[in-house]
């Protein structure tokens, strides 16, 4: 593949995660999530990986975003006791 | 699940959506034994198309489309295709999962294999997806979602 497109790709990913570890907002971390699994199945199937990419796009960005997002919706910031 | 606002249109992009995610999932286990992909990830996109009705439509509108009774049977058909094709080649002689033994009439092994596998990829398709769908419906029980 194309060096800098994968530069961009390495780039928006490492942006992605960190926005992810340090934003407040859980909602917007599962969404970066969402984000990073994508860029990364992206780079898998740019190395050639296609099984591997195929299952990180189907797993990381369409499942565990739903489950995480219900997550998000059933449990609170502050404990109760 | 809380929400802070209701509207219709999040419902028909999915319901818009669903049929097709639906169809790419089938088409990726169809084609699984020759091509990337299999009985995992088209499960998986089966699932996901299900969720999306799930998530956008609450608990009414997702029992029109599986039921949640009906996921457990699903999965327990899946793993007995899987473990079906592979004791019928172990009592027709063979080792388990050996497809070149299945007893299908007119077919010589190379095509015997290549339909034992796309067999047991349906199986584990379907269990992929009722497991999925499952683990969805269990984490938001108890919680009035819609």
């Amino acid at each position: 593949m194309i060096w800098e497109v994968e530069l961009i790709i390495l780039v928006f990913l490492a942006l992605s995660a960190i926005v992810a570890l340090e934003v407040k907002d859980m909602l917007v971390a599962v969404v970066m999530m969402t984000i990073f699994s994508f860029l990364m199945a992206l780079l898998f199937i740019a190395m050639g990986a296609i099984d591997v990419g195929f299952t990180e796009a189907v797993i990381g960005a369409g499942v565990t975003g739903i489950l995480f997002v219900v997550v998000v919706f059933q449990t609170s910031r502050k404990s109760n006791d | 699940m809380n929400k802070p606002f209701q509207t219709p249109i999040v419902l028909l992009g999915a319901r818009l959506l669903s049929p097709y995610i639906m169809l790419f999932g089938w088409y990726v286990i169809i084609h699984g034994h020759y091509s990337p992909g299999g009985g995992f990830q088209g499960g998986a996109l089966l699932a996901a198309s299900i969720l999306l009705i799930r998530v956008a439509g609450g608990r009414r509108v997702a029992q029109l489309q599986i039921k949640e009774f009906a996921t457990t049977p699903l999965a327990v058909v899946g793993v007995s295709i899987y473990f079906a094709a592979g004791l019928v080649a172990v009592a027709m002689g063979g080792y388990f999962l050996d497809y070149g033994m299945l007893p299908i009439p007119g077919m010589d092994p190379a095509w015997l294999r290549y339909t034992g596998i796309l067999i047991i990829e349906v199986g584990i398709g379907l269990a992929v997806m009722a497991i999925l769908v499952m683990i969805y419906d269990n984490m938001v029980r108890g919680e009035d979602y819609g």
